[in-house]
């Protein structure tokens, strides 16, 4: 069993999300706290932006919720950047007990597994956690220079600038962390860095269908499930899957926040994708949706290619993540 | 990929990646050639304006006004990548902003700015050439090998 039952149902009391200027002309823009018009956030380097945006969506949080952040017992997050430093580094800031993750882009909701897990067991009343990714130190860590003239293939997807938490409690008004599986590596053996979708696909089914099993329900009993940048190609290659598989997921049920953010014509090719992608996606416009009454209930899966430029050059294949948290609100069960 | 990598794959794996890749959508290549060729031509076409230019308006011949012209072709490229137009110019013409000189200034200068803030040293200077150095060595060797067979053939061959 690789599924977590949360039967003290932790509350997600609020959400803190921050946005780029890319973000700001998408197609969720009012769904931010925050957005930035400039990527450096006034700050002189794209690595402080980074850390600065996690801070402001943590700060805002705390608002929200009526706390301050002395209230926070953990935080738990991380990002992209080596030694994910502008988690560790925003961590120093919010001052709370941190515990530093790495999923790559399923770190959002490896970190929300993780503080419904510490709440629902009695081992903290009040957890941060949250993600986030800045397109241009993530270029330049993964990829080439920012102003670098390469041609991107179709199947590339564009990395999220943006910072989304949420704030856990044991009490409170707001949705609800039911369950989560944590998944598998899933190493398909594909190679192409410029393919994430792809890659991740067989890993976010392996999850979701893990989940549907243990958990012993159909996939009709979520509205929606939500899976965290796999992008067009991914999406169509999971839902593909799931046909082969026999598994009753719809196409309209099974959503892609990578295609949720950015608008038509938006030159983001195959998708967006990066770790603050699920995340200001589930923790801004989701979760919004969902108190208007929407949809009840929602699986999310964050994937994540966990590989790094090195084992790339070095020609290793990517292995592929993906964790799943299911998020209901109204209709759940009390 | 290689073949040989191939074999090394479980069959569960060989057959995702044939089922991925029936999905993925592909270069479009013939169409991405004539974009390229349209482009770099294009850039080209500015290049020898300028070399015509420096040929009738200073004392350049046609073998020296090639100097001349890459330094105002490459300063172009730096505003043009500092400006942020490039990459973009380069999303749609692919090869064709990449082959001419321009292409070799553009890889230099954004390493340069995108590393500004490691320092001077160690940042522009250390990763200038990140991208270009193995442009540059590829060139010299490349030279070096077809100076060595030139030489074997006036030499020896008696050509």
């Amino acid at each position: 069993m690789r599924t977590w039952i949360f039967n003290n149902k932790p509350v997600i009391v609020s959400t803190g999300t921050v946005g780029g200027p890319f973000e700001a002309k998408g197609k969720i823009a009012e769904d931010f706290d925050f957005l930035h018009e400039d990527l450096w956030l006034k700050e002189d380097t794209y690595e402080k932006a980074h850390k600065v945006m996690l801070e402001e969506a943590a700060l805002r949080a705390t608002e929200k919720a009526g706390i301050t952040k002395e209230h926070v017992q953990f935080f738990l997050g991380g990002d992209l950047i080596n030694q994910i430093t502008p988690t560790s580094f925003s961590a120093k800031t919010i001052g709370a007990a941190y515990l530093g993750l790495f999923g790559a882009c399923s770190t959002s909701k490896e970190g929300l597994a993780l503080a419904a897990f510490l709440v629902n067991h009695g081992g903290a009343d009040c957890v941060l956690t949250g993600s986030s990714s800045h397109n241009a130190a993530v270029e330049k860590q993964f990829r080439y220079p920012t102003e670098y003239g390469a041609q991107k293939p179709p199947t590339s997807q564009w990395t999220v600038t943006g910072a989304g938490v949420s704030l856990l409690m044991n009490k409170g008004e707001g949705p609800r962390v039911t369950s989560a599986t944590i998944g598998k590596v899933v190493d398909m053996g594909l190679t192409d860095p410029f393919n994430m979708g792809g890659a991740m696909a067989p890993a976010a089914v392996d999850t979701i269908e893990t989940h549907l099993k243990e958990r012993d329900i159909d996939p009709s009993y979520y509205d929606l499930i939500v899976t965290g940048d796999l992008g067009h190609i991914g999406r169509e290659c999971a839902l593909d899957l799931f046909t082969k598989h026999h598994t009753e997921v719809t196409a309209e049920q099974f959503q892609d926040c990578g295609l949720m953010i950015y608008r038509e014509g938006q030159p983001v090719l195959a998708g967006a994708s990066g770790a603050g992608c699920s995340a200001v996606v589930v923790y801004g416009h989701l979760l919004n949706r969902m108190k208007k009454g929407e949809f009840k209930r929602m699986l999310v899966v964050a994937t994540g290619a966990l590989l790094s430029p090195l084992t790339y050059q070095q020609g290793e294949t990517i292995p592929c993540i993906a964790h799943a948290v299911s998020i209901e609100y109204g209709g759940g069960k009390e | 990929m290689s073949d040989n990598k191939k074999k090394n794959l479980t069959p569960v794996q060989q057959e995702y990646q044939q089922f991925q890749s029936d999905r993925e959508v592909k270069r479009p290549i013939l169409k991405n050639c004539i974009k390229a060729f349209l482009i770099g031509g294009l850039i080209c076409l500015v290049g020898q304006c300028i070399q015509t230019f420096f040929i009738y308006n200073f004392n350049f011949t046609e073998q020296t006004a090639g100097d001349p012209t890459i330094a105002v072709m490459i300063f172009l490229t730096m505003l043009l990548t500092g400006f942020g137009v490039y990459d973009r110019l380069a999303q749609f013409a692919g090869a064709g902003s990449a082959v001419p000189v321009t292409g070799f200034g553009n890889a230099v200068i954004s390493a340069c700015i995108e590393h500004r803030t490691e320092g001077m040293i160690l940042g522009v200077g250390g990763n200038m050439f990140k991208l270009a150095g193995s442009v540059i060595m590829s060139g010299v060797f490349a030279a070096f090998v077809i100076a060595l067979i030139k030489t074997i053939l006036v030499e020896w061959g008696g050509l």
